[in-house]
């Protein structure tokens, strides 16, 4: 088990060393969340009750955003000096590189969200600090579904030509519980309920997490063949 | 000559389905002649979910074994079943218009069935994009598997979400406990779809198979 995990976090430090080194990821996806802030304050319009009444919705149209473009590139780079071939001959039970590459999205996607989380609060004027530990449980459980998601449909059509196009129509319909679960938890959140509340949601969210990861460990090894 | 005699008992028994629901079938007093649609509606999206167990069953069994009859399962159970998940939504949108006075309204039902609708619209789109049989089959159960298991997901999730927002429901009373004739005419229909949806999957198994026989 020691040596699964540490295999999987090999995968995590391999991903971060070359983002920390190249800064492809990272750097574009923060300024696409502040492109998507523009975007929303102009489809809206200037009213703050508003973006008020919308501001769950919105925040997940955003991560939901970020992430079509952060998951589909999981395996992008893989592609590369015949980086696939290294993984697929790599021993061990594969199910630990999906793990490692989804904690490795789970970590940028959890810097995006940060980040949006903190432009919302600045342009909007709006204040998250009284309701942080439950929006970040939220924003945990929600991440996760979307990652676990995204990891296995990224290495899904990492090798097809049109997979810019494939990825968020396969993507988007799959995640729909994801996505109703974490707004109406995020709603509840952000109106001061306590977190009995959103129970039944997050209780969702967590069931629809396992289903997902236990979906992508199991077969993982058969996407990665190539 | 097995998937012939299938072909011609689906075809009776489509034509016992017509008979009966037109024929046998009383009007229904409150919404007339309208409420027949239902012996098209019901039994199309049984045996939608019927097809997208296939789906999985044939997903499953290819990752298990490795052998294209499994690949072929899926692929021949996913298209109709695509097929009568849209017939379900474009007849229930046609008895909506005069019974709801709408075409579309997101109801738990008709949401959760557009999302499985898409998602196995994504799962065909996705097997048109590979041309190796091999990773194609590989790939497909993966998306199949998953559609599969994320089905009562979805349903719960949009149940929960429109109780929550709306707890009175604009669904109009369905005549309950249903009425004799109405429940024989249901069952010959839905006897009927399935035979159809077993010819084609039967079918369309064996026309991949030439394909793949022909290919490779």
């Amino acid at each position: 088990m020691s040596a699964y995990m540490r295999r999987a976090w090999i995968v995590v430090w391999k991903d971060m060393l070359s983002e920390r080194r190249s800064k492809e990821s990272l750097n574009a996806l923060v300024f696409f969340s502040i492109l998507l802030l523009f975007v929303f304050q102009f489809a809206l319009g200037p009213e703050r009750a508003r973006v008020e009444t919308a501001l769950p919705g919105l925040l997940w149209l955003g991560f939901i955003l970020a992430g079509l473009l952060a998951f589909g590139r999981t395996f992008l780079v893989e592609r590369e000096n015949d980086c696939w071939e290294g993984l697929v001959l790599s021993p061990g039970d594969k199910s630990a590189i999906y793990l490692g590459k989804l904690a490795g999205n789970v970590l940028l996607m959890a810097v995006v969200e940060a980040v949006l989380l903190l432009l919302f609060t600045v342009f909007f004027g709006l204040d998250f600090t009284g309701v942080l530990p439950a929006l970040c449980l939220v924003l945990a459980l929600g991440t996760l579904g979307l990652a676990a998601v995204g990891t296995l449909f990224g290495a899904i059509t990492a090798q097809l030509r049109a997979r810019e196009l494939l990825f968020p129509v396969l993507l988007l319909p799959a995640v729909v519980p994801i996505l109703l679960g974490s707004v109406s938890a995020t709603q509840s959140v952000i109106l001061g309920q306590p977190l009995a509340v959103a129970a039944a949601w997050l209780k969702l969210l967590a069931a629809a997490d396992l289903v997902y990861l236990v979906v992508g460990v199991l077969t993982f090894e058969f996407v990665l063949e190539g | 000559m097995a998937v012939r005699a299938l072909g011609w008992l689906a075809a009776l028994a489509l034509a016992a389905g017509v008979a009966t629901a037109f024929g046998y079938a009383p009007r229904e007093a409150v919404q007339g002649n309208v409420q027949r649609i239902m012996y098209l509606h019901v039994p199309a999206v049984l045996t939608a979910y019927l097809a997208f167990g296939l789906v999985f069953l044939g997903s499953v069994g290819y990752l298990l074994t490795r052998r294209p009859g499994w690949d072929r399962l899926a692929l021949a159970a996913a298209e109709p079943g695509v097929i009568f998940t849209g017939i379900t939504i474009a007849s229930g949108s046609i008895w909506g218009k005069p019974t709801w006075g709408t075409w579309w309204t997101w109801d738990a039902r008709l949401t959760s069935t557009a999302v499985l609708f898409l998602v196995y619209v994504g799962y065909l789109l996705l097997r048109g994009m590979i041309d190796e049989p091999d990773r194609r089959a590989r790939v497909a159960a993966v998306v199949g598997i998953l559609g599969t298991a994320n089905i009562p997901i979805v349903h719960f999730s949009v149940k929960w979400w429109r109780a929550l927002h709306q707890p009175a429901t604009i669904l109009g009373p369905e005549p309950s406990p249903i009425a004799a004739p109405i429940a024989v005419t249901l069952l010959v229909n839905w006897l009927a779809f399935t035979l159809l949806l077993l010819y084609l999957v039967a079918k369309r198994t064996e026309i991949a198979r030439l394909e793949d026989l022909h290919a490779g």
